[in-house]
């Protein structure tokens, strides 16, 4: 017996080692250099080992599959080619078969087939409901969730299953363990913070104990953040938007500068983790009731960028997640404020990992999970020129043109659509708008009616 | 994604929709995927609440009687081959040249099938008559509010005493196959699959 105790004591001992001693490395390896900001590089290494090992793959792939690669590749990218034409031109070719145009109303049985086409091609494919679920790959990238395991080759599957290795039993739970270090950091530093009197030298340190937080956080996600035209960073008394893929949004803007945020106080961990970040800097929480009253919102905001020695605030006017391939309507309430707009646009490589945050189908836990089983997340930044509203312009067109600006630059489609539709349906005066569209063709426009 | 959903689509499934609709391989398999992404209960099958999820439909002033077309007589629910038989309507015509095995008989993509496609969306009764009523109803639903009802009423008339021929106040499918006869139905009622 007493054999037996002395075995299990012995096996305790040497995990606790063990523990100790992953966790010092943990400490020297990661924490240090995000702490200061420097890189030792083995996360350069692990990426650049990535990256070859999937450009073999997709190679490998390839060659196996040749004839039914080259339709998928090319099928990515649509399925079917629109009808590009608008209303009037359409109807106009449908009529052109008839004499004369009638007097009284200008109809013909053939009008409805150019609705009948346009609602057959938006059922076969539509440019809204794709957003809401993760982009198709060009080619396979050897995670399950991305497609079923299908056998190609023995050399492909061996290198799947020690991905699966890797990623499952290595990388996780070190992932894991980085982001509760991060998060405890962030709640611990801020709070301390928070006890020193204002002064410059608090400001430092807080900016100094956010930054140091998202940078364990980001190699928490094994994340290659690329920043591009530095010089157009976000200044103190402006209003920074982005487009909206996922909540790490926040850690990828945040690890080369601080930024307030605006939100509403949740409860539980989110809470404790919000109220602490308050008390270092300014940040904007709104209680739930409060969120509804735009008014007192946007008069909060102003305040905010008023003072000068707060924060750029952060804003995702999208207003919703959407999967990476199209900005969505932007809505206007931050472009009301009247203040110095700094865009930013955000492209992640679907390569390595998914960032959508598909909230209707996986919860924010089960979500950062996937995150830390994928490969990695790389991510590209660009700080665009600020930008004014225009004499003349108003919130609207003032946010399409940010919109725009921010499509362009990260190769995204630029959609008029909400982004709230993904749980909401459309509203109707968008189908009386087309009515009356059909309508001035049928009878001319009203201005020019004597009746 | 697309490999997983085609994964639940039986080979011998996808031979027999071929020979029905005409589709080739590749079109059946991403028309499965994007069935399958439209069927958010994950029953098989879809409802007219999935239908008018898709934004740009939803705005169709037809949007209901298209989405209507996809269901069997009385059902609510339509399944993949359904869904199919429904889209193929609106494959090219030329693409039958492709097809060496479309069937010997009419094929669903037909000029006359794809103008019986189109009559029947007015003709709700399926009595193979367009009424002044049915007429009216289609032509409400696409200016909505913007035309009165005695304009619409004449504008109805008069689009019945032009396409009829023997006197009985209604358009048969052969008066209205005669109106269209020399719209390009081929064109206009086809959808360019991109491969």
């Amino acid at each position: 017996m007493s054999e037996n105790q002395e075995e299990m004591e012995d096996v305790w001992a040497a995990v606790l080692w063990g523990l100790r001693i992953w966790l010092f490395l943990i400490m020297s390896l990661i924490m240090a250099p995000a702490m200061f900001g420097f890189s030792l590089g083995i996360s350069e290494t692990y990426m650049t080992i990535l990256v070859k090992v999937l450009e073999w793959a997709t190679l490998k792939i390839q060659k196996e599959k040749s004839d039914e690669q080259s339709l998928k590749t090319s099928a990515s990218y649509g399925l079917i080619q629109r009808e590009a034409g608008s209303m009037e031109k359409e109807l106009e070719e449908l009529r052109r078969s008839r004499p004369k145009p009638p007097v009284g109303g200008d109809f013909t049985l053939s009008d409805c087939l150019y609705f009948y086409r346009k609602g057959i091609e938006s059922i076969v494919e539509d440019e809204v409901t794709q957003r809401f679920s993760s982009e198709e790959l060009v080619s396979w990238n050897l995670l399950t969730r991305t497609n079923d395991f299908q056998y190609i080759s023995l050399k492909l599957t061996l290198v799947y299953g020690l991905g699966i290795f890797v990623r499952y039993c290595i990388l996780a739970p070190l992932r894991i363990a980085l982001a509760c270090i991060g998060l405890t950091w962030l709640v611990i530093g801020t709070s301390a913070v928070g006890f020193l009197p204002n002064s410059s030298i608090k400001s430092w340190l807080s900016e100094w104990v956010h930054v140091m937080c998202y940078r364990i956080c980001a190699r928490g996600l094994s994340a290659t953040i690329r920043y591009h035209n530095r010089e157009n960073k976000p200044k103190k008394g402006g209003i920074c938007v982005a487009n909206h893929t996922t909540p790490i949004d926040i850690v990828m803007l945040c690890n080369d500068g601080c930024y307030a945020m605006v939100g509403q106080i949740h409860g539980g961990l989110m809470g404790v983790v919000q109220r602490a970040m308050v008390r270092s800097c300014p940040h904007v929480w709104f209680e739930r009731a409060e969120m509804k009253d735009r008014h007192l919102v946007t008069k909060r905001l102003k305040d905010h960028v008023s003072d000068k020695t707060k924060l750029p605030i952060l804003i995702f006017p999208e207003g919703t997640c959407v999967n990476n391939t199209s900005v969505m309507m932007f809505k206007k309430g931050s472009f009301e404020i009247g203040t110095t707009i700094y865009p930013v646009a955000i492209k992640y490589d679907p390569k390595f990992g998914d960032a959508f945050w598909n909230s209707s189908k996986y919860s924010m836990v089960s979500y950062l999970l996937r995150m830390m089983t994928s490969w990695a997340l790389v991510c590209d930044v660009w700080y665009l020129p600020a930008m004014h509203q225009q004499e003349g312009e108003d919130a609207v067109q003032f946010a399409n043109r940010v919109k725009s600006a921010i499509a362009h630059q990260g190769g995204l489609v630029d959609l008029q659509w909400d982004g709230g539709l993904k749980r909401a349906r459309v509203k109707e005066t968008f189908r009386e708008q087309q009515q009356k569209k059909y309508s001035n063709m049928v009878v001319g426009d009203e201005s020019s009616n004597s009746d | 994604m697309g490999s997983r959903a085609s994964t639940l689509l039986r080979e011998e499934e996808i031979e027999e929709i071929k020979k029905e609709t005409g589709f080739s391989h590749s079109q059946i398999t991403r028309l499965y995927s994007r069935f399958t992404s439209l069927d958010k209960g994950e029953n098989g099958t879809l409802s007219r609440e999935d239908f008018q999820r898709i934004p740009e439909l939803a705005i169709n002033p037809l949007g209901d009687r298209i989405i209507n077309a996809f269901f069997p007589e009385g059902e609510d629910q339509v399944n993949f081959r359904g869904f199919m038989r429904t889209l193929a309507h609106f494959r090219p015509i030329e693409d039958n040249e492709k097809n060496k095995n479309a069937a010997p008989a009419e094929p669903l993509n037909s000029r006359t099938n794809k103008l019986l496609f189109a009559f029947r969306l007015y003709d709700l009764d399926r009595d193979d008559k367009i009424s002044r009523d049915e007429l009216l109803q289609v032509l409400r639903m696409m200016v909505g509010v913007n035309i009165s009802d005695e304009q619409l009423g004449s504008i109805a008339d008069r689009t019945i005493q032009e396409a009829d021929t023997n006197g009985d106040a209604a358009i048969s499918f052969n008066e209205f196959m005669k109106v269209l006869e020399k719209v390009d139905v081929e064109q206009k009622m086809s959808i360019r699959f991109l491969h």
